[in-house]
């Protein structure tokens, strides 16, 4: 029975590297990236085409995505959050389209891997840092000691509100990765009981009903998780993005 | 005991700690409903707290799964 881990495996689509002498090869983790970002350009710019004023179908499923992740980000960060929303929408579209591909049958989850997802916490992570030291300078550092708490709080307030601006990036990213591995797991291993039913003799192979049916109820729950999970993502990226731009 | 049955033993008990993650998720989205359900209006205006509140809790169970990680590989 295959093992329902080796659908993560990372394999290389060749042997010789993009680079000769060194190990950057394609594999079936970007290729899948790269098909993706390359399908939402095309889709996007397609979508626009015709800048209709009473929009088609097309145009006004991509202006309705461009008018959530609008609103999420007016929402959390305000107006001065506006330039941000570019950014915004690609990470957005990106992993959404990303946590889609993956429910296809055969193929290759990229934000299943830690390293896609880490990526991208660690940019906004770092953006963070750079546009609150640029917007409030020394005084962005007021993020970890808030206002109207008194001095023996401080104390034990302080460490804390480091170590959880610290450990953001991290749980940002795992989060991702985890839920959209956990997800796929279920699926393999209830497709294993659905398979081994089916190996059966007689009138036991009718049981295979029973994990089918559990495998098409997981299914539609993966596609809730997810864009649920990619709008987290944005919902907690625009969150951070807030507290550099309006600190607490 | 081996070491090797210990690192998988360890690895379950530490998926222990999503009890306590599950536990808070409860809490989340049943005062969700509770909540929409007094006041139906505050639905969309609530649901960014909730999904807020959301990935706070499951922060938790994300340390849990990633101790266990740790310690089947250690």
């Amino acid at each position: 029975m295959a093992n329902p881990l080796e659908q993560f495996v990372v394999k290389p689509l060749s042997e010789t590297p993009i680079i000769p002498g060194t190990e950057i090869m394609m594999t079936n983790q970007s290729i899948w990236m790269f098909g993706v970002t390359v399908f939402l350009g095309l889709f996007l710019a397609f979508g626009v085409r015709k800048k209709a004023l009473v929009p088609g179908r097309l145009q006004a499923f991509v202006e309705m995505t461009y008018g959530l992740v609008e609103s999420l980000s007016k929402d959390i960060i305000g107006p001065k959050g506006k330039k941000m929303i570019p950014t915004i929408f690609a990470l957005y579209m990106f992993i959404t389209t990303l946590n889609l591909a993956g429910m296809i049958p055969g193929s290759y989850t990229a934000t299943s891997q830690i390293i896609t997802t880490a990526i991208m916490a660690l940019t906004v992570f770092f953006s963070v840092i750079i546009i609150g030291l640029m917007k409030h300078g020394f005084k962005f550092f007021g993020l970890f000691a808030p206002a109207g708490v008194p001095l023996p709080l401080l104390f034990i307030l302080i460490p804390l509100e480091i170590v959880s601006f610290f450990i953001r990036p991290f749980t940002h990213a795992v989060r991702l990765a985890a839920n959209m591995m956990a997800g796929h797991i279920a699926l393999k291993v209830f497709a294993t009981f659905v398979v081994g039913f089916m190996a059966m003799e007689g009138a036991a192979t009718f049981g295979a009903i029973l994990p089918f049916a559990g495998l098409f109820g997981i299914t539609i729950l993966e596609v809730v998780v997810a864009l649920l999970q990619a709008y987290i993502f944005t919902l907690l990226t625009c969150v951070y993005l807030s507290d550099a731009v309006n600190l607490h | 005991m081996e070491m090797e049955v210990l690192k998988f033993i360890g690895a379950g008990l530490a998926a222990f700690g999503m009890i306590g993650a599950g536990i808070g998720l409860g809490n989340v989205f049943g005062s969700y409903f509770n909540a929409v359900a007094r006041q139906p209006s505050m639905e969309k205006a609530l649901s960014k707290y909730l999904f807020m509140g959301f990935a706070l809790v499951e922060a938790i169970a994300i340390l849990a799964f990633v101790l266990g990680i740790l310690l089947m590989n250690a």
